[in-house]
């Protein structure tokens, strides 16, 4: 187990350089940014070049990408061009991502995999069907339609909510943003959690247990839930980085100051030290979700083992 | 499973009710919520210095920050003496500028004329890569510390002299009657000494001495201002303070507003146009703002600037439909231009229709006019812009259609989207672009001066087709150093003329500021620049 998690961190390092290396050439394939600073008007020559030498965009990508990396490798994540360090804008916004992450997966897994079971337990019945046709409208309707249109029913026509997340996003706040965060995994969630359960339904393990005499309930619970876990795990795992970095569409919507917004503030500033160390830090969240899914595995099954 | 979600809406909904109550109408700052204004911000784009804040959402604040020798009336646009005693000149190039009296900062340290001098000196200082130093460039010494390469020379620039505590002077390298007019722009607030001494202090509180004082400040985030009891100067605030809260999304700020989180919102999105007069009836301000697109032709490329092109560049200006665009795609926030200025100038201020038919949709008259110009080089056209903003795409498609359909040719004039702004900007300033594109221009003052001297001078910063014509120059010279105003505005005019005849760019629309505010606040209004008049608004 220790070597293997050793072996799988190590397999990160490239990973990781090649990530942000492609990220990094992305970006500044996007064009100068220091014109764009000047609005309407034309960059003074002296003054441009005078920023671009601070920003170091006046060397070659490469050099420029070294000196990038060496600067991360020392905590420090260079500076956005509003003079803000992009370590605290991370500060202010990841900790806002992760509590609307925290609970679009919440709602991911308890509503997606209870409603999963329950088609999964009644195939063919009219539930199944009804929860079919329910996920496939959700799957097929865009976050920003459900976004607006929940923001407008519930903010503006019937007041039950500020159609905004204020600054400090405080968990209450971010329920109805989690929630069409979290609208087209769910759909997902309870096909996976569906098509599992209803397979192994009819596993020999499962009528061995029925005809122990076991309860219903342990039967589905620990027997059949458990093994039929193991595909929507792999899906929520990735979900997790999906969800940190995926939000700028909702975070648009309901005004959040999260990662979304800064990588959307980013890009259209063409912001290049703010996009990539967030993305920087998106990958890390990745690479490690990916882990944590498949330690997971042999918890969930423990028939598979890491050696 | 669903019971339970709804249950939870419900109580949130009801937290939430329960706390907009104890804050008291709209402002969630809690405690102080009479009389605050809360409003739509975004992110400024640079550290919120004067010299170095060339957009709106930066200009806002400092516009409650700062008072500067001048300020431009939010009607009429005049430049009105607000810190200046007066300014005067005996040769138009050589000015003394005394202050007023009993100026302080919100800090108490006294506004004098070294205040002044030490900020433009740190404005036009290459060192300190202020956005807006080029507003210095006609003080005499800006080339030593400013120079085009290498290290400056000096600190200070020899043209501004502080002669005692209330009075300084100013050289300028050639004469310009309506410099003091200029005063007016941010770029020439004063600074106290702080924003020297304790530099990342001052940003991250600044310091200033206008009607507001900043409160607390979460870059990226919100700003809360509070009127300043100290404040001496004319137009001392009308209410307790403004609250300025960032949006992303334009269509989120408008929903809050019509469902009571916020009071004023100065950027109405285009999707909702439709609705504003529905949602918000009279409290929706839709008005003329010192702003115009146009459509710049690359004179530099030879196959639009050689002789005889300006047949077929006035002709493609008639084969617009000016009228149609702005009603069809912008509702009435554009209104079709008439001149290279806009109409926020009026007319004391240069405004007049300069462009005359050659600004009128005429399809026949236009096809004529390509034909004798030896038509359309290559026989088509491409129109480039960003499209990450203003509905670019929507009108760029729209124009090619209406020259497609006055040439009666099939699809000549194709549209070349670009996806950043910074990208564009990029193709635009290294002389690529090879058809018409869009240039916007937001004036920094209100003076015709500021609509031609930057755009068509040759070798103008922001002359981006390269247009150049003496006889053109030597107008913008001779209004320049004229000393009646309404004389150098007819001589300003005339070289407008010169613009039609070459149409160096087709002037399309002016663009309007607008704003929409909720029932709470009166006296709402916007000034030339699109900004609301903040320290005016009456609350309750």
């Amino acid at each position: 187990m220790g070597r293997y998690v050793i072996r799988r961190l190590l397999q990160m390092i490239p990973v990781f350089i090649g990530s942000t290396f492609l990220i990094f050439f992305m970006v500044y394939a996007l064009g100068d940014p220091v014109a764009a600073l000047f609005g309407d008007k034309a960059p003074d020559p002296a003054t441009a070049a005078r920023i671009r030498k601070d920003l170091y965009l006046d060397r070659p990508l490469w050099e420029q990408y070294l000196h990038y990396m060496g600067q991360i490798f020392q905590g420090d994540f260079g500076t956005a061009f509003n003079g803000q360090p992009v370590l605290d804008l991370m500060a202010s916004a990841f900790p806002v991502t992760l509590r609307l992450t925290v609970v679009a997966i919440a709602i991911e897994v308890v509503v997606g995999i209870t409603l999963g079971v329950v088609s999964g337990l009644r195939r063919g019945k009219a539930i199944d069907t009804t929860l079919l046709v329910l996920t496939l409208v959700v799957i097929s309707v865009p976050t920003f339609v459900t976004g607006y249109v929940l923001q407008y029913v519930l903010g503006v026509k019937w007041g039950w909510i500020r159609p905004s997340v204020s600054p400090d996003a405080p968990w209450n706040e971010l329920l109805l943003p989690g929630l069409v965060l979290a609208l087209v995994s769910l759909a997902y969630v309870t096909r996976l959690s569906r098509t599992s359960i209803a397979e192994n339904a009819k596993a020999d393990y499962v009528r061995t247990a029925v005809a122990k005499g076991l309860p219903r309930r342990r039967v589905v619970s620990r027997h059949l839930l458990r093994n039929s876990l193991i595909p929507v795990v792999t899906f929520i795992g990735t979900d997790i980085g999906a969800l940190m970095g995926g939000a700028i569409v909702t975070e648009r919507i309901f005004n959040i100051h999260g990662v979304g917004y800064q990588l959307y503030q980013g890009i259209l500033r063409n912001n290049s030290p703010t996009v990539v160390g967030f993305v920087t830090i998106l990958v890390i969240v990745f690479l490690v979700a990916n882990l944590l899914v498949d330690l997971l595995y042999a918890v969930l099954d423990p028939r598979i083992r890491y050696a | 499973m669903r019971g339970a979600t709804h249950a939870q809406w419900a109580a949130c909904a009801v937290a939430v009710a329960l706390a907009a109550t104890a804050c008291g109408g709209g402002s969630d700052t809690g405690g102080e919520g009479a009389g605050i204004v809360s409003s739509s911000w975004g992110d400024p784009q640079n550290p919120l210095e004067p010299a170095n804040t060339n957009e709106v959402q930066g200009g806002k604040v400092l516009d409650m920050l700062f008072r500067g020798l001048k300020r431009y009336d939010p009607k009429t646009g005049e430049a009105l003496n607000m810190v200046a005693e007066k300014i005067e000149t005996t040769d138009q190039q050589n000015f003394t500028i005394t202050l007023k009296d009993g100026w302080k900062f919100s800090n108490d340290e006294p506004v004098t004329a070294q205040s002044f001098v030490d900020a433009w000196n740190y404005a036009a200082d290459v060192r300190n890569k202020q956005n807006n130093a080029p507003f210095f460039a006609d003080i005499v010494g800006y080339a030593d510390v400013h120079p085009a390469s290498g290290e400056p020379k000096a600190k200070t620039m020899s043209g501004l002299v502080v002669k005692d505590a209330k009075t300084f002077t100013v050289a300028l390298d050639k004469k310009f009657s309506t410099w003091p007019d200029t005063l007016g722009y941010q770029a020439f607030s004063p600074l106290p000494k702080a924003f020297f001494t304790d530099h990342a202090g001052w940003l991250d509180k600044p310091v200033g001495n206008g009607p507001y004082t900043v409160g607390s400040y979460t870059k990226g985030t919100a700003m809360q201002l509070r009127a300043w009891e100290g404040y001496t100067g004319p137009d001392k605030a009308q209410n307790g303070g403004v609250d300025l809260k960032v949006y992303t999304d334009n269509n989120t700020a408008y929903t809050d507003l019509i469902s009571g989180n916020l009071d004023l919102v100065d950027d109405v999105p285009a999707a909702q146009l439709k609705n504003v007069k529905n949602d918000l009836g009279s409290r929706y301000i839709n008005q003329p703002a010192l702003i115009i697109q146009t459509l710049t032709f690359p004179l530099y490329d030879p196959r639009w600037g050689k002789p005889g092109m300006e047949k077929v560049r006035q002709g493609i200006s008639r084969a617009i439909n000016r009228d149609e665009i702005t009603r069809q795609i912008f509702q009435g926030t554009r209104s079709p231009a008439k001149d290279w200025t806009s109409s926020a100038l009026g007319a004391k201020g240069g405004y007049a229709d300069m462009c005359g038919e050659l600004c009128t949709y005429d399809p026949a008259a236009a096809k004529a006019l390509i034909e004798e110009g030896g038509g359309l080089p290559g026989g088509k056209m491409t129109i480039t812009s960003n499209v990450d903003t203003g509905s670019h795409r929507v009108w760029m498609d729209a124009v090619c259609n209406s020259i497609n359909n006055a040439l009666g040719q099939g699809p000549v004039c194709t549209v070349n989207p670009v996806g950043t702004f910074a990208d564009f900007r990029n193709q635009q300033s290294s002389y690529k672009l090879t058809g018409p594109f869009r240039s916007g221009w937001q004036g920094d003052y209100p003076l015709i001066q500021n609509f031609l001297q930057p755009l068509y001078f040759t070798g103008a910063s922001s002359n981006y087709g390269k247009f150049s014509d003496p006889e053109f120059d030597k107008l913008i010279d001779e209004a320049n150093s004229e000393t009646d105003t309404a004389k150098a505005v007819a001589t300003f005019q005339d070289a407008e003329k010169i613009l039609a005849a070459q149409m160096p760019s087709i002037p399309l629309w002016y663009q309007n500021g607008s704003a929409g505010y909720s029932e709470r606040l009166t006296d709402v209004e916007l000034n030339q620049f699109s900004v609301p008049v903040y320290d005016r608004i009456k609350v309750g």
